[in-house]
């Protein structure tokens, strides 16, 4: 395969495109969405089984693609904890009227607080804009892979994936 | 001496299920290990597993471990520590040098070998610099001993290995200045090289290290392109401020005891070199002797327990605790599970290749034993 996901580490927009999971336009505009970044067959469900509500499918060969069914996904955030690859995360772009809200994965200490400025950052690490963290969830069942809430302007929407990591 | 119905070398995660399995049966089994704690390599993968529950995905890899130690502890399981194996004789004697210091002759009726693999290095000019190390090593350094060994790190090799440690180097405050590749392409997991890569680290493929410089440890590296033959291609090299090389270059089975004991073997690159031929029950050529984990072919610690299981059910079959008809249920319960970790992109090829050595094993040890 000719992905630039084995040459550069990262997918592009194009690859995520095409795998199952990916939302279409439509779905990132409706509201809460889960975006799974997985398009490389690698002997892994756990998202399957974090589901509460059955939306996500591997199947039986466990080196599937996962499925989402949207209509059926609560968006309860389970399978952003759960994903051993921290590839699944929630955007809404329904957040406010001028900014979006991303929720991902983050295992990286010291932890943001809430009220915190941070710069997100694309697939490649580079600075996108300025965030404000307003959640930070790290139930003891997350098992040490917190879950970060930022909220960002809706422009850079679709680059920002993560937030640079806080150098101690 | 000691006699004992089973004995095991290596308390990694494939001799620990090993035990675990052919205990449970009821067989009498003494598990040794070199190093001060049992485990293996499992301590220090902080991360979480992939595969599915049945091969406990979603669990980091220390938390695994425990859990191997309080069913093997719950079992009661002797278990020599500081223990080497140091020689094996008639095909069931080990002798086994404790603590460093007095010998001991352990009498087993059968023997599964897991002894694991060990770090490849490349070399190059300043290899031999302080800061130069297996990322194996920076690994232990930073996840069992909590010692960053140094603050901007180089990683040569882009497999799961090093992927993994760089993003683990990262946890643990260092940074990652580039993750090298010699091929054309990366080869860890997507995911893991999704994941360095949004946390800022570049990837050079086709690139490796001409030499590393400094007076008293590595102060920087001099990268260089490679073409499709691997020759470095001049006027492409590039200097690298970094203090710490991480090589994570492969594995090579540890394969020893399998020499002495007179185990025929096979050469499949693939899989890390010369390997113990096996079959689908992880019966080395030997009449007594099994093997299992990276020794049968270097894989993962998810793998390593499957086959460890195996080896334990048959090794317990043969010792008469569990009835051949159970323990090929069970042997193939085991395989089907080791198949879906051996599947997919990553897995077909590894796959294919344990297939033809299993193929070539009963073939070679039908032959041999009866």
């Amino acid at each position: 395969m000719e992905y630039s996901l084995k040459t550069t580490g990262a997918p592009t927009l194009e690859e995520l495109h095409k795998s199952p999971a990916f939302p279409t336009h439509e779905q990132f505009l409706k509201g809460p969405v889960v975006v799974i970044e997985c398009i490389e067959e690698i002997p892994c469900n756990p998202c399957e089984a974090s589901c509460p509500k059955g939306a996500i499918t591997v199947g039986k060969s466990i080196t599937n693609l996962p499925k989402i069914d949207f209509e059926k996904c609560i968006v309860c955030g389970m399978c952003v904890s759960a994903c051993p690859g921290l590839a699944i995360y929630i955007k809404d772009y329904t957040y406010n009227d001028t900014k979006a809200s991303l929720s991902f994965p983050y295992e990286y200490y010291p932890l943001p607080n809430p009220g915190d400025i941070v710069e997100a950052v694309d697939r490649y690490g580079k600075y996108v804009c300025d965030a404000k963290v307003i959640k930070v969830r790290n139930p003891k069942s997350n098992d040490h892979t917190s879950v970060v809430t930022i909220e960002y302007p809706k422009d850079h929407f679709e680059e920002a994936i993560n937030i640079k990591r806080k150098i101690r | 001496m000691v006699e004992i119905e089973l004995a095991i070398v290596g308390a990694g995660p494939a001799g620990l299920s090993a035990a675990i399995e052919a205990r449970r049966a009821g067989a009498n089994v003494l598990l040794i290990d070199e190093n001060a704690r049992p485990g293996g390599q499992l301590f220090k993968q902080i991360h979480k597993f992939f595969g599915s529950k049945a091969h406990k995905a979603g669990i980091r890899g220390f938390n695994i471990g425990n859990e191997l130690l309080q069913e093997s502890e719950l079992l009661g399981i002797n278990t020599w520590l500081n223990g080497e194996v140091c020689g094996i004789e008639d095909g069931h004697n080990l002798w086994v040098v404790r603590d460093r210091s007095y010998s001991e002759i352990v009498k087993a009726k059968k023997i599964i070998i897991a002894t694991g693999a060990t770090e490849n290095a490349v070399t190059f000019p300043g290899w031999d610099l302080p800061g130069v190390m297996g990322a194996g090593a920076a690994q232990t350094m930073i996840n069992v001993n909590r010692v960053l060994p140094g603050k901007k790190i180089i990683m040569l090799g882009s497999g799961n290995v090093g992927v993994i440690v760089a993003y683990q180097l990262l946890q643990a405050g260092g940074e990652v200045v580039a993750i090298l590749e010699a091929a054309p392409k990366l080869g860890g997991y997507g995911v893991h090289t999704a994941k360095v890569s949004r946390a800022g680290v570049p990837f050079y493929v086709s690139h490796t290290i001409k030499q590393a410089f400094g007076t008293e440890h590595v102060e920087a590296v001099e990268i260089v392109e490679l073409d499709s033959a691997f020759r470095q291609i001049a006027g492409t090299e590039q200097i690298l401020e970094v203090d710490t090389v991480c090589l994570a270059t492969g594995l090579t089975p540890l394969t020893e005891l399998a020499w002495l004991a007179g185990c025929k073997f096979d050469f499949i690159p693939s899989l890390g070199g010369h390997l113990p031929i096996h079959d689908d029950k992880m019966h080395s050529t030997q009449p007594d002797i099994f093997i299992a984990g990276d020794i049968s072919g270097i894989e993962e610690a998810s793998t390593a327990m499957e086959e460890g299981r195996l080896a334990g059910i048959n090794a317990a079959a043969e010792l008469g605790y569990i009835s051949e008809e159970e323990a090929e249920v069970r042997s193939q319960e085991t395989r089907d599970s080791l198949n879906t970790l051996r599947s997919g992109y990553f897995g077909q090829k590894r796959r294919e290749s344990k297939d033809s050595m299993v193929q070539k094993g009963k073939e070679v040890i039908s032959w041999n034993i009866h």
